[in-house]
């Protein structure tokens, strides 16, 4: 018998992520990995899964998934309008956001819209049978490596699941939103700031920077003020870190994400800070952003900071009651069970 | 030779040599490379060469920048070996087929060369992989007879074959897909610098010492036909210096 979630209808990008493809670099494979590195680790950890595990990468609409397993456990963690879950026997009811839930065979999981940020996550307990390439699971779909045949997910495909069904215990949701963080984006100067006049430096850290059309797991071009380069926007070619941000001739700058090259040829004047990346893989087109340089060891100071709240986050997850049923856990812990439980048929 | 350390965000930073392409130069990177490699520094996850820096990352939630950077001083300090042991890498290559070297010709032409000697020249150049990028398994492989320097194609090409090997500037390369591509395509080899069905998907690695052999079509089709099916011993063009 299979244990699957089947896509009965693709949405328009969904990847299979995890943290990335640590360690080949050198041999030219770019990285890949979750554009929001924190909300795959809120999705994964309201399953129960280490942070590392595979989850759906959702942009801009999702998938409906038909469920063929006897059960499944999954969370879903982003802005997204509320999925639908649909079954036969049933009317369909909404799927909040934030928390885990209990699917059952023959359930349509209507993932539907992401709203008001370019990605979500849907994890599954106990993650996807599928086979890593290079360590990973994340989808690289320019080589067609990693993830569901190296490519994002088509109508028809079915995912093989590791458990057979999710393990017995209670659903959990996050107690309040992540706090990403507001204001501006904060980057490190560097690797080539000295490429741009002082008049160009001032334009990138005093400007209002608005994300174009052309964003994607590559990277995000911003459209604004151009930046005055001393030296010229090419380089001898060398690394390039997450979150570089190159700037060609034109001026303009381009943030280097998930899925940028290993090395380039342009001067790239600064770099995002890691804790504000996954803030990066959230903007959406139109959005105006403004950069703000802070020092590599407050940056790494940001990072950690925001590592600690993660796992306190994960560690105050609430109780959620399952649609219809009872949570036994909060019964428990309200401290109101004397003697008889009463609960209502719907 | 100065060193600078130049600061890629909070989780890398680049080791920077020299501002030149030069065999020294890319050979102190890939000493660094190594002796990191070996050194197994906590907190470092990887290290990516290129032509004149190794770039540096790091997680900074086990360690920082303040606390690597003195380490990495001390290797530097200590001495970086100047031999390293490299792999000899034989890539059989046709020239023959006008359809795998579209350019031939026209760098003949440029060069003032016989075609013959446009191919004599790529096999007599020592060519050594300085980095890969641009695409996984795409090699920058430099070294290239001084009398076939050309520029890139004015217009690049919008289809590149699979495996196509092409020379531009002082450098050659294979493609490892199908891609578009600006260098000229003076020949194709039957390998697949870039199979993810091998162990290790990737052929060449940075520091690889690469001469071209010249196959005909016939041994062209063989290989090819190995190479697809899986059965191609890959050992055979490796030897260890």
């Amino acid at each position: 018998m299979t244990t699957a979630l089947t896509v009965v209808r693709a949405g328009l990008f969904d990847t299979l992520q995890d943290l990335g493809r640590l360690g080949f670099m050198a041999l030219g494979m770019p990285t890949a990995g979750a554009m929001d590195r924190v909300a795959l680790t809120l999705a994964n950890a309201l399953c129960g899964n280490p942070p590392n595990t595979a989850g759906l990468e959702i942009g801009v609409m999702g998938p409906d998934l038909l469920v063929e397993a006897d059960s499944v456990r999954v969370a879903l963690v982003g802005p997204l309008a509320p999925a639908i879950l649909e079954a036969p026997d049933a009317p369909p009811t909404l799927v909040d956001s934030d928390r885990s839930h209990l699917l059952k065979r023959g359930q349509v999981l209507r993932v539907g819209m992401v709203e008001g940020s370019s990605t979500a996550y849907v994890a599954v307990a106990g993650g996807f049978d599928l086979p890593r390439f290079m360590g990973s699971l994340s989808t690289y779909a320019r080589a067609g490596v990693g993830g569901f045949d190296g490519r994002k997910l088509a109508a028809g495909d079915v995912l093989p699941l590791a458990l057979a069904q999710a393990p017995v215990r209670d659903e959990r949701k996050l107690g309040q939103p992540f706090d990403y963080g507001s204001g501006p984006i904060r980057v490190v100067w560097g690797p080539q700031d000295d490429y741009f006049s002082d008049k160009g430096r001032r334009t990138f850290a005093g400007s209002d920077y608005r994300v174009s059309k052309e964003a994607d797991r590559m990277g995000i071009r911003f459209e604004g003020p151009t930046i005055e380069h001393s030296k010229g926007a090419d380089i001898i070619s060398d690394g390039i870190g997450p979150g570089a941000i190159q700037v060609p001739g034109a001026g303009l700058p381009i943030v280097l994400l998930a899925d940028r090259q290993t090395v380039g040829g342009y001067s790239k004047i600064a770099t995002v800070a890691s804790a504000d990346l996954p803030r990066l893989g959230r903007l959406l087109p139109g959005q105006v952003v403004r950069f703000q340089p802070v020092a590599v060891a407050e940056a790494e100071t940001l990072r950690r900071d925001q590592e600690t709240r993660l796992l306190r986050a994960i560690a105050d997850f609430k109780p959620a009651r399952p649609p219809g049923g009872i949570d036994l856990a909060q019964l428990y812990e309200a401290n109101l069970i004397d003697g008889v439980v009463y609960q209502p048929v719907p | 030779m100065s060193v600078r350390y130049l600061s890629c965000g909070d989780t890398a930073f680049s080791v920077e040599f020299g501002n030149e392409i030069s065999p020294t130069v890319n050979g102190r990177v890939m000493a660094l490379h190594a002796a990191i490699g070996q050194a197994k520094i906590a907190g470092v996850v990887e290290t990516v060469p290129s032509i004149r820096a190794l770039m540096v990352c790091y997680d900074p939630l086990t360690t920082s920048r303040a606390k690597l950077e003195p380490e990495i001083a001390g290797l530097i300090a200590r001495g970086l070996p100047t031999e390293l042991a490299s792999r000899r890498v034989a890539i059989p290559c046709c020239y023959d087929d006008p359809e795998f070297a579209p350019d031939l010709g026209e760098v003949a032409e440029r060069t003032k060369k016989k075609p013959e000697a446009v191919i004599a020249a790529h096999l007599a150049s020592a060519f050594k992989v300085y980095v890969l990028g641009f695409m996984p398994g795409l090699a920058y492989i430099a070294g290239l007879e001084p009398s076939l320097y050309l520029p890139r194609r004015p217009q690049p090409r919008v289809r590149v074959p699979r495996s196509s090997v092409a020379i531009a500037m002082d450098m050659t390369t294979i493609y490892p897909f199908e891609s578009p591509g600006g260098w000229h395509l003076i020949g194709r080899t039957p390998l697949w610098m870039f199979d993810q069905r091998r162990e290790q998907p990737v052929f060449l690695a940075p520091g690889d010492q690469v001469a071209f052999q010249r196959v005909d079509r016939k041994g062209f089709d063989r290989i090819a036909r190995e190479v697809e099916a899986g059965r191609f011993d890959w050992a055979t063009l490796v030897r260890k210096t």
